[in-house]
């Protein structure tokens, strides 16, 4: 069947909550209004108002209140409707979503999924469009997954969904409905922590997560047009990170370019050159570098069109990987 | 077109027992003996290990503590109103109802030494670790509430926060959900007048603070903090309502805070003896010592061969404190489910440099 994004993420959370009873999901608009990306759309008919609620409008009691459920043994999936919402629920991520197993040596452990739609190119207004994933990368103890892919995204949520640590699922907004790829009915999983080749090739390594994804396979694409031959590693979990395959990735090719549209200082490219440095530099043939978003605010829709990396900026990058002896 | 009253609410105030020890005849709950000695009992033993708790931290063998001194009633007659199945989520001031739940005491001095393990309580004590960011965790105390009514078995939550803790919007937030979905939870404002430096008249401008309950359509009810008697018929009451799905009820217990915020601070800079002094006349402890006298259940006997039994019982809990050994590798074992590679990598450097211990 081909889906988008979004009809992927629905219909994993459909099978989901038929598998498992202990499975509710919570948020703002989510219920009858099937979620303002339609992610929820019918499974509030479907399952009712016990597992599909519409809470008040609260980003920080949404979150703080799964934390009790998942303390409790139910598997609460928390939505934010933006990005730029989640701050206000940042506090019970960083304090206690983050920390309860640590906290209680394990006595209580938080099994829920906050799902939030990140990253921009949609148009929308301020704080709809923010690249956020540092911020929960930065937190021990939470497992951050970006999907790049509806068939990644399916795969992904259903080993979230049984994932015995609290998981932050970035849903990149600008793929929901970007374009339908082939995706099985059956249930099927995706291993958190494993990145994937996307792509294999021997000049170079790209690597980039989520939203950013499609558009480096189509940089790759055109790049292998032009003689150059990429290898396109997708971390799909930033946190706990598969250092191993980017390591073996970069030994291979020498060269390394990291994608994302979070701003620069300390984007999560930072954490992985430095890890490339750490363990791959005496195979290092060229410095690497990082194509992202600048360290400024990220412009109203009418500008945000300069503000993330494009196929331009990721090729040039590349071809001046490439050209260093 | 007209102008109309669409609501209008009220507070009560239960104190049952006054000053003296002398209990209101019609409002006096009919207590068994045991219980009001259990009371008691709890109290005291909340007192000397507080008292100890303090003395551990003054002599360095134990980090920084927050005193209970004067609010022992509280934590105390609320924590003995929960059922066995019911289960209760305090701040760091209302610990001795982590004993009424049969939490060893152990732990606790374990948590004030900086011993993780004291937060991991036994099961079957339906005890939540507390929370230091102040009011963060009552969205907690929602959900586990939800996943009670959920669960379907009666079953009730505990919850408790500062007067400093209403300011908080997870305070309002946590009310708010609690009110939509009904859930059994009574929380109670432990109201000791002062939030570190800040007294309760900057705190809010409103005039009592269990009214912030009608806001949310929470029943409500201010009580006398340092009467356990008030205390724990507030809760009971509210704990029946929470289990038979009557939904959330908000406390207003009004005690005062005796001693220090935490073991670091000094309150003579912003308050006066006088108000500490006048506070010494409302004591809990003194109160109920006087109302079991007239009941006839208090000798001076009985109380000392108690204190005999609770310093013991510290004495032992402080040994088995000093005498627990970490282990630094925990601090990677408990981040998440599996030790990751980087951890393992991590871990084994701080092995290479401290696996001989640090001193």
């Amino acid at each position: 069947m081909k889906l988008t994004m979004a009809q992927a993420i629905n219909a994993c959370l459909d099978q989901e909550l038929a598998r498992d009873r202990k499975i509710i999901l919570l948020g703002e608009d989510v219920g009858v209004d099937g979620g303002v990306f339609r992610v929820t759309e019918g499974l509030y008919a479907k399952y009712g108002k016990e597992r599909v609620m519409d809470t008040p409008l609260a980003e920080s009691a949404i979150v703080g209140t799964s934390i009790g459920m998942a303390a409790m043994g139910l598997r609460p999936v928390p939505e934010i409707q933006f990005d730029g919402f989640s701050f206000m629920a940042y506090h019970q991520v960083l304090c206690h979503m983050a920390r309860m197993r640590n906290r209680t040596r394990g006595r209580f452990t938080l099994p829920l999924v906050l799902r939030i739609p990140y990253g921009g190119g949609i148009k929308a207004l301020e704080h709809h469009g923010e690249g956020i994933e540092s911020l929960y990368i930065h937190l021990p103890g939470i497992v951050v997954v970006a999907p790049s892919t509806p068939y990644e995204a399916k795969g992904l949520l259903a080993s979230a969904l049984e994932s015995k640590d609290p998981v932050v699922f970035l849903e990149p907004k600008k793929l929901y409905r970007a374009y339908k790829e082939e995706v099985p009915e059956e249930r099927y999983t995706i291993p958190l922590g494993k990145a994937r080749i996307a792509k294999e090739g021997k000049d170079i390594s790209m690597i980039t997560y989520g939203a950013q994804t499609p558009m480096v396979m189509e940089a790759a694409a055109e790049l292998e047009q032009e003689g150059i031959n990429p290898e396109v590693v997708d971390l799909r979990t930033l946190n706990p990170c598969d250092w191993d395959t980017v390591t073996e990735s970069v030994r291979k090719t020498g060269r390394a370019v990291v994608v994302h549209e979070a701003v620069k200082t300390l984007g999560f490219a930072s954490e992985i050159i430095a890890r490339i440095n750490e363990k791959a530099f005496y195979h290092l043939q060229a410095a690497p570098k990082r194509v992202t978003g600048w360290d400024t605010i990220i412009p109203l829709l009418a500008g945000e069109d300069y503000f993330f990396p494009d196929k331009s900026r990721v090729k040039a990058a590349v071809k001046e990987t490439m050209a260093e002896k | 077109m007209a102008r109309r009253r669409v609501y209008e609410g009220s507070v009560d105030y239960l104190q049952i027992l006054n000053e003296k020890g002398v209990a209101d005849k019609k409002l006096e709950p009919k207590l068994s003996p045991g219980i009001l000695k259990t009371m008691f009992e709890l109290m005291l033993l909340t007192r000397a290990y507080d008292d100890k708790s303090v003395k551990l931290q003054r002599q360095g063998r134990m980090g920084t503590y927050a005193p209970i001194l004067g609010q022992e009633a509280v934590g105390a007659a609320a924590a003995l109103a929960l059922g066995k199945d019911d289960w209760v989520l305090p701040t760091y001031r209302e610990t001795q109802a982590y004993i009424a739940r049969g939490v060893p005491l152990e732990k606790l001095f374990m948590y004030w030494k900086g011993i993780e393990e004291g937060m991991n309580f036994p099961e079957g004590t339906n005890s939540f670790p507390f929370a230091i960011p102040i009011g963060t965790h009552l969205p907690h105390a929602v959900g586990i509430a939800f996943a009670l009514k959920r669960a379907g078995r009666k079953q009730a939550m505990l919850t408790f926060v500062g007067d400093g803790g209403t300011s908080q919007g997870d305070f309002h937030e946590s009310l708010n959900f609690a009110g939509v979905w009904q859930v059994p939870l009574v929380v109670v404002i432990v109201n000791n007048h002062w939030a570190i430096s800040v007294p309760r008249s900057e705190q809010s401008a409103s005039a009592t603070l269990a009214q912030k309950g009608l806001g949310y359509g929470i029943p409500c009810i201010q009580v006398d903090g340092n009467d356990a008697l008030a205390v724990y018929k507030a809760v009971s009451d509210a704990l029946i309502n929470a289990r038979s799905g009557k939904g959330p009820t908000l406390i207003e217990a009004v005690t005062y805070r005796m001693s220090m915020h935490t073991t670091a601070d000094d309150p003579t800079k912003y308050r006066s003896d006088k108000e500490v002094n006048e506070w010494k006349k409302r004591d809990p402890i003194e109160r109920f010592r006087k109302y079991l006298q007239k009941k006839k259940l208090w000798t001076k006997n009985y109380e000392a061969r108690a204190m005999e039994r609770f310093s013991k019982q510290i004495d032992e809990a402080v040994a088995k404190m000093e005498a627990y050994k970490g282990d630094p590798h925990d601090m990677f074992k408990y981040v998440w489910s599996e030790i990751t590679d980087n951890l393992k990598e991590q871990m084994a450097e701080m092995e290479k440099f401290y696996g001989a211990g640090k001193p």
